[in-house]
C-alpha cells in the first residue's frame, strides 16, 4: 500500500552555517520503526538529489519517535550569502514530508496507517 | 511537594511579538522572564550600529520591553535574564537604568552586565598567539578574511549569569551569551546544583532549547494538527517549571491560545539539531537521545531522564565578516503559461546582464508558487494561475549588483506578457555581512559579571 510519509509524520526544519536539519517526528509512537526501517540515509538522500550539493547524515531519536537528518550543502551558502527565499532550510520539513511510502498491505492494516497515496 | 522554579519566554527574537514579555508577567506566576535576541547576524548588525554611535550596539526592543514589565520586577520579584545586550551590555544597561528612573522605580531594579564575550579588540592578539580561529565549516583561517571583520564573540555561558543573580541583580543583561543559558542560568542558581552535575545541567540546557524560540514549542509554526491548535491570535508564550531533580514540566499560562503537547514540543526538540548525542554548550554536553517526554494534563509536557557529561576546553566563536553585495528583483506573471512567461523573462534578463559583462558570483533564479522551496519535488508548476519570478545576484563588489537592480523593472515593457506585481520599486542593494564560526581555547575567555553603576 502507498503511504503518504506527511499522513504519518510531522517535522521541522532549521539551519546551521550551509546544513540543513529536518527532524521527522512519527505522528504514533508504534510508526516509529517503520519511519527507523524505511527513511534510510540513502533513500532520504535520492529524495532530495539535486537539491542539495553535499551529504546527508542520519541520526536516530527512539526516545522521541523522531530521526534527524542533516542535509549539507543544501542552503545556497548559508545565512546572509545564501540567495535563496528558504535561506535557513525552514520548509525542507515538508519538503521531506513529500515522500510516499511503499507499506506491505497486512502491515499498513495493523499499524492502521492513513491511505491517501 | 517539592520546590519549583518558573522559568518564562518572553522573545525567541529580535523582532519577536512586543506583547509576549508583558503578558508572561501578568497572565500568572513566574520566577524568572527569559529574553533572547540574538541570531547568528545580529551582532554584525549591532557592531554596525555602535561604530556609527557608540551608545547604540544592543536590542533597542529590550527597552520597550522592560518598561511592560517593571511593575512585576519593582514590585513582585519577578527577575529578567536577557541577552539584549549585543556588542554593548554596558550602554544597554544605562539605558534600562533611564527608563527605570522615569518610571520612578531606579532604586528597585538593580541591573547585572555580564561581559567578557566581545573578542574583536584581542583578534589580533590572539592570531599572534596561534589561535587560528579557523572557520569550522571550511577549515579555513581566519587571515583569509582578518581585514572585512565586522564583530567577534565567543558564546559564554551560565556561570557569569548566576553570578549576576547572586550579587543581587534582578535584571541581568548579557551580550553573546548562549541561548540555553539563559534558562539553564536561572534553575543552576536557585537549586545550586554542582557545577559537574552532568545530568542537572544537561536538563537545564533542554529545557532552554525547548523555549529559546518563544511560542515555537506553544502551538506557533507546528505542523503538527495545525488546523486544531485553538486562538493563535492570543497564543500563551511557554514557561518552564523545574525542579530540584532536573525534572521540567513545560506548561503556559491559563486562558491563552496555542498548545503545548508532547507533539508541540518534541517538533521544537529537532529544531536545528545537530549529532542529538552531543548537544555541546560551554557548560555541559546534552544528550538528546536520553530526554522522555510525556503529556501531563492540558497544555502540560513533562520532560524528564536527560543525561549530560563534562564539555570541551572549547568556546565557539561567532564572527561576522564583510562578503560582497547582493539584491534580489521579483516580478508576477499571470496565467495563460505563467510559468512559461516567468521563464522567458528570466532568460531574458540573464542574456541582458551577461551582454552588459556585469560578473556575479551567482545568480539564482526561483519561481515562487511552482518550485522556490521543493524545488523538483514540486513538480513543473506548468499551470499555475500566477508565478512570482525571484531572481538574487550577489557579487564582491557593489556596481554590478547595483546594475542588476536596474535591469528588473525594463522587462514589464519589454519582456514576456501578463506582467504585474512591481510596485515595490527597485531592488535594494544590500552589504552581505557573512558568518564565520570558529573555537577557542575557554582559557582565552574570562566572563565577568558586575552589578552597573551609573
Amino acid at each position: 500500500m502507498k503511504v503518504r510519509l506527511v499522513d504519518i509524520a510531522h517535522a521541522r526544519s532549521g539551519d546551521k552555517g550551509d546544513t540543513a536539519n529536518v527532524g521527522v517526528v512519527a505522528m504514533r509512537s508504534e510508526w516509529y520503526s517503520l519511519l527507523a526501517r524505511e527513511l534510510t540515509r540513502e533513500r532520504v538522500a535520492a529524495h532530495f538529489r539535486g537539491m542539495i550539493t553535499g551529504g546527508v547524515e542520519r541520526f536516530e531519536l527512539p526516545n522521541l519517535d523522531a530521526l534527524n537528518f542533516l542535509l549539507h550543502g543544501a542552503l545556497g551558502g548559508g545565512g546572509t550569502l545564501s540567495l535563496k527565499t528558504d535561506a535557513q532550510g525552514k520548509v525542507f520539513s515538508t519538503a521531506l514530508l513529500r515522500m510516499v511510502l511503499d507499506v506491505p498491505d497486512e502491515e499498513a492494516r495493523r499499524l492502521n496507517l492513513p491511505s491517501r497515496g | 511537594m517539592s520546590r519549583v522554579v518558573r522559568v518564562a519566554a518572553g522573545q525567541g527574537f529580535w523582532g519577536d511579538w512586543l506583547e509576549a514579555p508583558r503578558r508572561q508577567v501578568e497572565g500568572g506566576p513566574i520566577d524568572y522572564l527569559m529574553l533572547d535576541y540574538l541570531a547568528e547576524v545580529t551582532m554584525s548588525i549591532l557592531q554596525k550600529q555602535k561604530e556609527r554611535d557608540p551608545s547604540m550596539g544592543y536590542a533597542r526592543d529590550f527597552v520597550g520591553a522592560m518598561e511592560s514589565v517593571f511593575p512585576a520586577v519593582a514590585t513582585r520579584g519577578v527577575r529578567v535574564i536577557a541577552n539584549a545586550g549585543g556588542v554593548n551590555p554596558p550602554a544597554c544597561a544605562a539605558a534600562v537604568r533611564e527608563a527605570a528612573r522615569k518610571q520612578g522605580v531606579s532604586d528597585r531594579v538593580r541591573i547585572g552586565v555580564v561581559t567578557g564575550d566581545d573578542i574583536l579588540p584581542r583578534l589580533d592578539e590572539l592570531l599572534s598567539k596561534g589561535h587560528a580561529l579557523a572557520n569550522m565549516e571550511t577549515g579555513a583561517p581566519l587571515t583569509t578574511i582578518r581585514e572585512r571583520v565586522l564583530s567577534a564573540n565567543a558564546y559564554i555561558g551560565a556561570t557569569p549569569i548566576v553570578d549576576a543573580l547572586r550579587k543581587g541583580a534582578n535584571v541581568v543583561i548579557t551580550g553573546r551569551s548562549t541561548d540555553t543559558a539563559l534558562t539553564m542560568a536561572p534553575l543552576l542558581h536557585e537549586f545550586e546544583w554542582k557545577l559537574d552535575d552532568w545530568n542537572r545541567l544537561a536538563a537545564g540546557i533542554v529545557a532552554g532549547h525547548i523555549i529559546e524560540c518563544g511560542a515555537q514549542c506553544s502551538g506557533g509554526n507546528c505542523l503538527f494538527d495545525w488546523r486544531e491548535i485553538p486562538d493563535l491570535a492570543n497564543v500563551g508564550y511557554p514557561i518552564v517549571e523545574a525542579q530540584s531533580d532536573g525534572t521540567f514540566y513545560v506548561t503556559k499560562h491559563p486562558g491563552t491560545g496555542g498548545r503545548i503537547s508532547r507533539h508541540t514540543v518534541i517538533e521544537q526538540l529537532v529544531y536545528e539539531m545537530g549529532d542529538p548525542r552531543e548537544y555541546i554548550t560551554p557548560d555541559v554536553i546534552a544528550d538528546f537521545t536520553s530526554i522522555k517526554v510525556e503529556d501531563a494534563g492540558p497544555d502540560r509536557v513533562r520532560v524528564f531522564g536527560i543525561t549530560g557529561k563534562a564539555p570541551t576546553d572549547k568556546l565557539k566563536v561567532s564572527i561576522a565578516y564583510r562578503a560582497g553585495f547582493k539584491a534580489v528583483g521579483t516580478l508576477v506573471y499571470a496565467w495563460p503559461d505563467a510559468m512559461d512567461k516567468a521563464h522567458a523573462a528570466d532568460h531574458v534578463l540573464r542574456q541582458r546582464l551577461e551582454r552588459l559583462g556585469l560578473r556575479f558570483d551567482e545568480i539564482h533564479t526561483e519561481f515562487l508558487g511552482a518550485n522556490a522551496t521543493h524545488g523538483t519535488l514540486a513538480g513543473d508548476g506548468r499551470d499555475a494561475p500566477e508565478v512570482q519570478l525571484r531572481v538574487g545576484v550577489r557579487a564582491a563588489e557593489r556596481a554590478p549588483v547595483e546594475r542588476f537592480t536596474r535591469e528588473i523593472a525594463p522587462l514589464v515593457l519589454n519582456g514576456p506578457p501578463s506582467v504585474t506585481g512591481f510596485a515595490g520599486g527597485r531592488p535594494k542593494t544590500e552589504e552581505v555581512v557573512a558568518y564565520w564560526p570558529a573555537l577557542i581555547d575557554k582559557r582565552e575567555i574570562t566572563p565577568r559579571a558586575e552589578l552597573y553603576s551609573s
